[in-house]
């Protein structure tokens, strides 16, 4: 029984391009395995950019707090940096919905891999998987998701329950724009892990279905490393 | 054999797949290149207004009616910004990167052809952003396309800083997102789908500079994104990131804190990387053309990799060298001094490699060969003025004045257009199966070259004489009146080298329709491009994958039979 490659094959040499085409079996079926290794290829790559967004918001983050600006009554330079009084208790919740639901997305790949990896075991004359009633760790994961998402959301409406809103002050502003930034680009995870969801519904074969989940699994953790980054920041460097 | 075969396949046939929502990245790459052909001409036109406005501040145009001051300003903002996004971003890369980068490393498309379909689509859609603020109430920004805080981070600064400025920053971040997916795609697929036998030392340079373009704008854009949504911030929700406590019209804004240098670094940092990615693709073209039309290999392919990844890497470290008047420390601007220079090395090594190149080659002087030589002049041109900028000592007086507006010109504005030119005029035959007119295309050479020349060489001058830029107008000040017959002189050379470019232009569609047939290979020219049918089919290769034998630059090589050996020869003797 020949077990479709994982993609973790690759080395220093030059990968031919087999793509769409011929795959290591020969018969004109699809090469899964250069396409999933393409399609983190392509992850990998994105993370850069958004890397970079942050970077350069930190950069702005941390020269702006040592920025002294004039103060018009006394005619001096001071420090005007006043630290935001942030929901910590919210936002500890709020990382360990993410944390919890990193581990869920972290099951739905492992399971679609195992899944993917006996693709043509019901080929074989004589031979049944049964119905794999396997536990929907890609919903829990979309459930997790938008309930971080509503957490956000609480501590927003907290922070500005404690007189802080986006103008309030520097500090302020920077907290809301690196937390709305990360959870934009959470909800655009979100939108590609619900596909992957209902593409299940649609009975696409599931080794494409896999590499979909593979990589958007991957771009989660991406998200919860980068939330912990963030909510590091806004929390000690202040 | 025929598995490979079976998989070739035909491609979409309804108008609307096959033309405008097309995920073929060869349509693609026409869409970006037409795109920027229109983002050209409007540039020109506007470039056209400024000139006359200059030499006749109280003219009344027909059509346009008076020049105002704040609606030069409009102008020269509209002018840079068209011409550095939606013209030297555009065409070099997103066109033909995307028609020939596949076809060069042996892959039948990009990596993510959906993407590659969104990321022109979002490109359009930034395009009519950007024109839309000519039409709104207050018109177009007049920040200039650097879009300083705090002229641009208010909405009572000027006309056109309201909805224009909006629109601006919006059409700005839009194309931010496109570029961004066109260089994911770029990077996987010169990583991932190169044939057999295509290494990394056996890309032609053009794929290399595509590669380290993407590399550049992938790191670049999300800058700039940042720096846009902190100036939206700021304009509409009332943050203070660049805008600290300042009074306009004699009202005090709400703003208090913020910082105008922070848009400046921010800016910059993408700014320059953006300046190596509107010029790296044209040396890649020109490197390639060089090379083909000498009948000779390039001279020193592994320093012209390593040069063109020095440029790229050496091009994040040196934005300070735009704020050199910005009261930075001298020891910063010391530090970006000394790297400034330093990118002149991997350059230097680049123009003499050049050079290296055609000597004592059999040289064929087609126009796409005039055009690659005329790049190299225009780049050592343009190119010199850069190290006079990067004294700090220097910029002071020269900051500003239409010195640096040469500078940027001849280099920008020329050089990577000559590359346009040259990548159209070597490559027309592969894309629409004819040959452009070889004697109009000498004209328009020799006029565009001279005119070019004529319009930015005398701004070194003009600038060492003081003459500022983005100044409405100069005709009044006494400082300034014995510079007037020259800038008379720089308009009316625009005029005749804008004219020309209608020759480029009618030469261009006349020879899509009517031009002389052409051969599959009508510059006996060794990448796999030449390989292919003309105009290719939809998978690039008739379904037969390329295997690679040799590198691109298999010219004149001593015992082969021609005196080009193709890279997918399985035959013939190679060193590499």
């Amino acid at each position: 029984m020949k077990v479709p490659q994982t993609g973790k094959g690759g080395g220093t040499r030059p990968p031919a391009y087999r793509g769409g085409g011929d795959g290591g079996d020969g018969d004109g079926s699809p090469d899964y395995g250069a396409r999933l290794r393409r399609a983190r290829l392509g992850l990998a790559v994105l993370t850069a950019p958004i890397i970079m967004l942050f970077v350069s918001l930190t950069s702005a983050y941390v020269v702006r707090q040592g920025l002294p600006t004039l103060d018009e009554s006394t005619n001096t330079y001071v420090r005007d940096w006043i630290p935001v009084n942030l929901p910590i208790a919210l936002l500890l919740v709020n990382t360990l919905l993410l944390l919890v639901s990193s581990i869920t997305a972290e099951l739905a790949r492992r399971q679609i891999t195992r899944q993917a990896a006996l693709a043509s075991v019901p080929a074989i004359p004589g031979v049944s998987l049964g119905r794999e009633r396997g536990f929907p760790w890609l919903m829990v994961t979309v459930v997790l998701g938008a309930g971080f998402l509503t957490g956000q959301w609480m501590a927003w409406r907290e922070l500005a329950a404690r007189g802080f809103y986006l103008a309030t002050s520097a500090s302020s502003s920077f907290v809301y724009l690196l937390t709305a930034t990360h959870a934009i680009h959470l909800i655009g995870g979100m939108l590609v892990l619900l596909y992957a969801a209902t593409v299940s519904l649609l009975k696409k074969p599931v080794e494409s279905r896999r590499i979909v989940v593979d990589v958007t699994a991957w771009y989660w953790h991406f998200m919860l490393l980068l939330w912990i980054y963030i909510f590091g920041l806004v929390w000690f460097i202040k | 054999m025929v598995a490979q075969e079976a998989h070739a396949h035909q491609g979409p046939q309804g108008f609307i797949r096959k033309y405008i929502f097309s995920l073929d990245h060869k349509v693609i790459g026409l869409q970006y290149y037409f795109l920027a052909l229109v983002a050209v001409f409007v540039g020109m036109f506007l470039s056209l207004l400024m000139r006359f406005h200059m030499i006749w501040p109280t003219a009344v145009l027909p059509l346009v009616g008076e020049i105002k001051p704040e609606t030069y300003l409009q102008l020269l903002t509209m002018h840079g910004t068209i011409m550095v996004f939606f013209v030297l971003t555009t065409a070099p890369q997103g066109g033909f990167g995307n028609y020939f980068l596949p076809i060069q490393i042996g892959a039948p498309d990009m990596a993510f052809p959906v993407l590659n379909m969104l990321s022109f689509w979002t490109t359009f859609v930034a395009f009519i952003v950007i024109l839309a603020a000519f039409f709104v109430t207050g018109g177009a920004p007049l920040h200039g396309w650097t879009g300083y805080a705090p002229l641009s981070a208010l909405t009572n600064s000027g006309p056109g800083e309201q909805l224009g400025a909006d629109l601006w920053i919006t059409s700005i971040a839009i194309f931010c997102v496109a570029s961004l997916m066109g260089a994911l795609n770029f990077i996987t697929t010169t990583l991932d789908m190169r044939a057999k036998g295509m290494t990394m030392m056996r890309m032609p340079l053009t794929v290399w500079s595509w590669f380290v373009t993407a590399i550049l704008g992938l790191l670049a854009f999300g800058v700039l994104l940042s720096a846009g949504i902190l100036l939206l911030l700021d304009r509409n929700l009332g943050t203070s990131f660049y805008v600290p406590l300042v009074v306009v019209n004699g009202q005090i804004m709400g703003h208090k804190g913020g910082s105008p240098l922070l848009w400046q670094h921010l800016f910059w940092f993408f700014g320059h990387p953006e300046v190596y990615i509107a010029i790296l693709p044209g040396m890649g073209v020109a490197s390639q053309l060089l090379s083909t039309f000498s009948r000779k290999p390039i001279f020193g392919y592994r320093a012209m990799v390593y040069a063109i990844m020095g440029i790229g890497f050496l091009g994040f470290m040196v934005w300070g060298h735009h704020m050199f008047m910005s009261g930075m420390s001298p020891y910063t601007a010391f530090s970006f001094s000394i790297m400034t220079m330093a990118i002149g090395v991997p350059s230097a090594i680049k123009t003499f490699n050049w050079l290296g190149t055609i000597y004592h080659g059999k040289v064929r002087f087609q126009t796409p060969m005039l055009y690659a030589i005329g790049f190299v002049s225009l780049f050592v041109s343009g190119g010199l003025s850069g190290p006079f900028l990067a004294q700090p000592v220097l910029d002071i007086p020269l900051h500003d004045t239409a010195f640096v507006v040469g500078h940027f010109h001849l280099i920008m504005g020329v050089a990577a257009i000559f590359g346009m030119f040259a990548g159209t005029y070597y490559w027309f035959p592969k894309m629409f199966g004819r040959m452009m007119n070889e004697t109009w295309g000498r004209v328009h050479f020799v006029i565009t070259l001279i005119g070019t020349y004529c319009i930015f060489m005398p701004m070194h001058y003009l600038g060492m004489a003081a003459q500022p830029r983005r100044y409405s107008q100069f005709t009044e000040l006494a400082y300034l009146q014995h510079l007037l017959p020259l800038n008379r002189f720089i308009t009316i050379a625009a005029i005749i080298t804008i004219g020309a470019q209608f020759i480029f232009l009618i030469n261009l569609f006349w020879s899509m329709f009517k031009g002389p047939k052409a051969s599959d290979n009508p510059w006996e020219a060794t990448t796999l491009e030449w390989t292919t049918a003309t105009p290719p089919p939809h998978d690039n290769f008739g379904g037969v994958t390329p295997v690679v034998y040799h590198g691109p630059y298999e010219y004149s090589v001593p015992g082969a039979a021609k005196d080009y050996i193709m890279q997918t020869d399985p035959a013939g003797v190679t060193a590499h």
